[in-house]
């Protein structure tokens, strides 16, 4: 077992734009679910929408590489208005059943050869790089420190997704640390007490959903930075990482989050590299294939949530007297 | 005489490390009609539920004519002759007041007839409305289908946790009468009350639970007339 | 600690105490509202008018419709039929919050301290017309740091009223029940209300408790506001209540001042019980005479 190429991939994952895309989405679910109370299972679906609302623009419409972003932030808008408008008036439980929905039609949509003329479907999109790399002000060449060199073009991606990561962030602090945020925090706990005090939930609930989705879109932008899209990542399973990320890291606060997911990639990447090689002679899991090795990561992330709901629901950083699930 | 219920030094509480009961003492002799009063989150439902197996016992013990029943299970109870009234979801509203009655008796039900008889003797007006379905019943209604359900079993002491609550005053009146009847039938009754003042009116012996210990204890007159008790826990309006 | 006797007012209503008497100056008018669920009536007023800064009681048995009727008022459920009016202005088909912001503000059977938030965050929430509860305006700090400062002062004030400013940075769970009721009114009276909607304030309240929760429903008649309360403790409302509107079935059978109100032949049968005034351990035989009897 190679430790020191292990560890050195491992590192690695922590500056990944993958793991900046999950810190977006899962901030993103944090407003949806931490502080709103909302039940979204379908973020995977605001992330296909950002992806593939830039990527598009792009290719079908020739827009420019920053228009691009804001057409994905517009198409999330509208995507939340179409969620929410039916359902929150209603139960939770319903929203939540039409997230699951929703973000399935989405995908399938992606998927589908009814459109592959515009969507690429199962191809996916590429090849929507051209402005976005002509904007790079870096200089040519492949530099770094130890791990963490890459070419002109991924510090670009890296840069561009940090800088995305951090105005979020400071939004989502803003606006929790308001009395915008205080009303929502009502909401969560009690609709009808926040009623009686003469405030419009349902707007307040629109909002979230909205700005929420707008963060997970952002970081579908962020995931189809570096390469292409792929339809058959923005799967359900990638909405219950998103969630078991959000809630390791606590989902009421604002760094949680961030932590949780840069806890889980480094995870993931630490697993991706170390099971193949337990299954080797001599190691652990000698029985296994490779392959199967590899997989397992998936089993330990299942349990893991399992873990955490049940054990720590408010996460690492979060307040016990705040976040659980025990009524 | 051997107390029917005898409660020493009890420790309980819901959440780990919480007690709600902070070393309890209670007892109860045949016949007796027993109430318990107290501010909110004294403990005195938590009391009655510990007896009835409902809730962690974590120090001290139960017995029920002598006999160890700390930590056994409800169902055991009931079978040993406990019965045990809850204050709300205490009928199910899809069954009828019979079906509900004999759900009260499962664990016997060769004597269903016979208990009927004696339930519905004391709730006469409800042995007419036996097919009607539960859920249909206005709060002091399922309140009587809950104590009969209890009854059922002819146990020989009865648990009620707050039965005039939610009701209205002449309902209240009711509702009091009716279990000092069924006490005077020969049930040993301990009830925990909001209503105290009513609850002390036909209670034979008290005792006032306050953070989870029983502060003070006395027959019911003696507590009506304490100017301590007045004052801390029935209020001087109308006391 | 001796309360004054409770002023009543009197002289509120016009022509003869019966349901639906008109008022001299009614804060809220209901006509002909009607609610029913599937075949089932549940609350069916012909005119009732509730009178200005005095404290009304609605009284009734369980299941007559009196918080149907709360919440038929409220907003918090839409009638079949008929008209409301609050302080002149129709509200019928309002949602709630819209009434809430007229200034009607209403408490639940099941109290509603928010318990995820701190005590004092609970009293800022209730305060209205804040700048930065707006989603633009929330990002930009010192558009609504200086109004955040009064209404923290504010909340205080109202805090140590209640006795409860000592837990103001606890979060609500950790209160008793009778401090949450406390906070719920205290959170109320930040919406600066003109009417004050109470549901059941004493349900579950240690009768300690309840003197000081007397005085402080005083209070609000004391500063000019109107309250309407929901109860079934008798002794509260022949204390404090200046009107009664008996309901049953859906319907108001009588109303008037208390003291006449409660010995109307109907409203004993059907509600309050031909023991009122006397000591259950002598009715049930199980202590003489003598030795029973009401303390005054």
């Amino acid at each position: 077992m190679d430790w020191i190429q292990i560890l050195s991939n491992t590192a690695e994952s922590i500056l990944s734009p993958v793991t900046f895309a999950f810190v977006l989405a899962s901030l993103g679910l944090a407003l949806h679910f931490g502080f709103a109370g909302l039940l979204n299972f379908g973020i995977a679906g605001f992330m296909a929408i950002g992806a593939y609302g830039y990527a598009l623009s792009i290719l079908r419409f020739g827009f420019p590489w920053w228009a691009g972003i804001l057409v994905s932030i517009a198409a999330a808008i509208v995507f939340a208005i179409l969620l929410g408008a039916p359902t929150l008036r209603l139960r939770g439980d319903y929203l939540a059943i039409v997230t699951i929905a929703a973000a399935e039609i989405a995908r399938l949509l992606f998927l589908t050869n009814t459109f592959d003329d515009f969507t690429g479907s199962a191809s996916g999109l590429f090849g929507y790089h051209n402005s976005f790399r002509e904007a790079n002000p870096l200089p040519d060449g492949f530099y770094g420190l130890g791990p963490f060199s890459y070419s002109s073009t991924d510090w670009w991606v890296r840069i561009v997704g940090l800088s995305l990561l951090i105005v979020v962030i400071w939004l989502l602090w803003a606006l929790t640390r308001s009395p915008w945020g205080r009303v929502l925090k009502g909401i969560r706990e009690d609709e009808d007490a926040v009623k009686a005090l003469g405030k419009n939930v349902y707007a307040y609930k629109m909002q979230a959903l909205i700005i929420g989705g707008v963060f997970g879109a952002l970081g579908g932008v962020v995931y189809a930075l570096p390469s292409a899209i792929n339809p058959t990542v923005y799967v359900t399973s990638l909405t219950f990482f998103i969630w078991t990320a959000l809630l390791l890291g606590g989902a009421a606060t604002v760094f949680g989050p961030v932590l949780g997911s840069i806890i889980f990639w480094v995870l993931q990447a630490f697993l991706t590299n170390v099971l193949p090689a337990l299954t080797q002679d001599g190691a652990i899991l000698e029985g296994l294939t490779s392959q199967q090795g590899s997989t397992l990561r998936f089993i330990l992330v299942g349990i893991g949530l399992m873990l955490i709901v049940i054990y720590r629901p408010q996460g690492i950083r979060g307040d016990k007297r705040e976040l659980t699930f025990v009524k | 005489m051997t107390p029917v219920i005898e409660v020493k030094n009890l420790l309980a509480g819901y959440l780990p490390g919480v007690n709600i009961l902070n070393g309890a003492n209670l007892y109860a002799n045949k016949g007796e009609l027993i109430g318990i009063i107290g501010p909110n989150g004294a403990g005195k439902s938590t009391l009655l539920k510990a007896i009835f197996g409902l809730v962690n016992v974590r120090d001290g013990s139960i017995s029920l004519n002598g006999e160890d029943i700390t930590g056994l299970k409800a169902n055991k109870l009931v079978a040993k002759g406990v019965g045990f009234v809850p204050q709300n979801n205490n009928v199910f509203p899809s069954l009828t007041i019979e079906e509900n009655l004999q759900m009260g008796i499962y664990q016997d039900p060769s004597h269903f007839d016979q208990r009927l008889e004696f339930v519905v003797d004391i709730f006469g007006e409800l042995g007419k409305r036996l097919k009607q379905r539960a859920g249909s019943l206005s709060g002091g209604e399922r309140q009587m289908v809950a104590m009969g359900r209890a009854l059922m079993m002819d146990p020989q002491v009865l648990l009620l946790d707050e039965p005039s609550a939610g009701l209205s005053p002449v309902r209240q009146d009711e509702a009091f009468i009716r279990v000092s009847d069924i006490n005077k039938a020969g049930v040993t009754t301990i009830m925990v009350e909001q209503n105290a003042r009513r609850c002390l009116q036909i209670s034979d012996r008290g005792y006032v639970l306050d953070q989870g210990v029983d502060a003070v204890e006395g027959s019911g007159r003696e507590l009506m007339d304490d100017p301590k008790v007045v004052e801390l826990y029935l209020g001087s309006l109308g006391a | 600690m001796s309360n004054n006797e409770p002023v009543k007012s009197t002289g509120l209503h016009i022509g003869d105490a019966k349901p639906g008497v008109a008022k001299k100056d009614p804060i809220l008018v209901a006509d002909h509202v009607t609610r029913s669920f599937g075949g089932l009536t549940a609350v069916d007023v012909e005119h009732l008018e509730v009178p200005r800064g005095a404290i009304t009681a609605l009284i009734g048995p369980n299941g007559a419709g009196k918080t149907t009727f709360f919440n038929l008022l409220t907003g918090f459920d839409t009638p079949n039929t008929g008209e409301m009016h609050f302080d002149g202005k129709s509200v019928r088909g309002m949602r709630s919050h819209q009434i809430a912001k007229l200034g009607q503000v209403r408490t639940f059977q099941l109290t509603k301290a928010l318990s995820l938030l701190t005590v004092l965050e609970n009293m800022k929430l209730g305060a209205g017309n804040q700048l930065g509860e707006g989603i633009l305006k929330s990002l930009i700090p010192s558009i609504w740091r200086k109004q955040e400062a009064e209404i923290e002062e504010r909340a205080i004030e109202l805090l140590n009223r209640f006795k409860l400013s000592e837990k103001k940075d606890d979060f609500a769970a950790s209160l008793s029940g009778g401090q949450r009721k406390l906070l719920e009114m205290a959170r109320a009276l930040m919406t600066n209300p003109s009417l004050v909607m109470l549901d059941e304030p004493m349900a579950g309240v240690n009768p300690a408790l309840t003197e000081s929760l007397l005085g402080h429903v005083l209070d609000l008649k004391k500063e000019g506001m109107t309250v309407l309360f929901v109860e079934h403790d008798m002794h509260m409302v022949r204390h404090i209540a200046d009107w009664v509107v008996v309901m049953a079935e859906g319907k108001i059978v009588a109303e008037g001042p208390p003291d006449s109100v409660m010995e109307e032949q109907a409203v004993i049968d059907a509600y309050l019980g031909s023991h009122q005034e006397t000591d259950l351990g002598v009715v049930t035989g199980r202590v003489d005479a003598s030795e029973g009897g009401e303390k005054q």
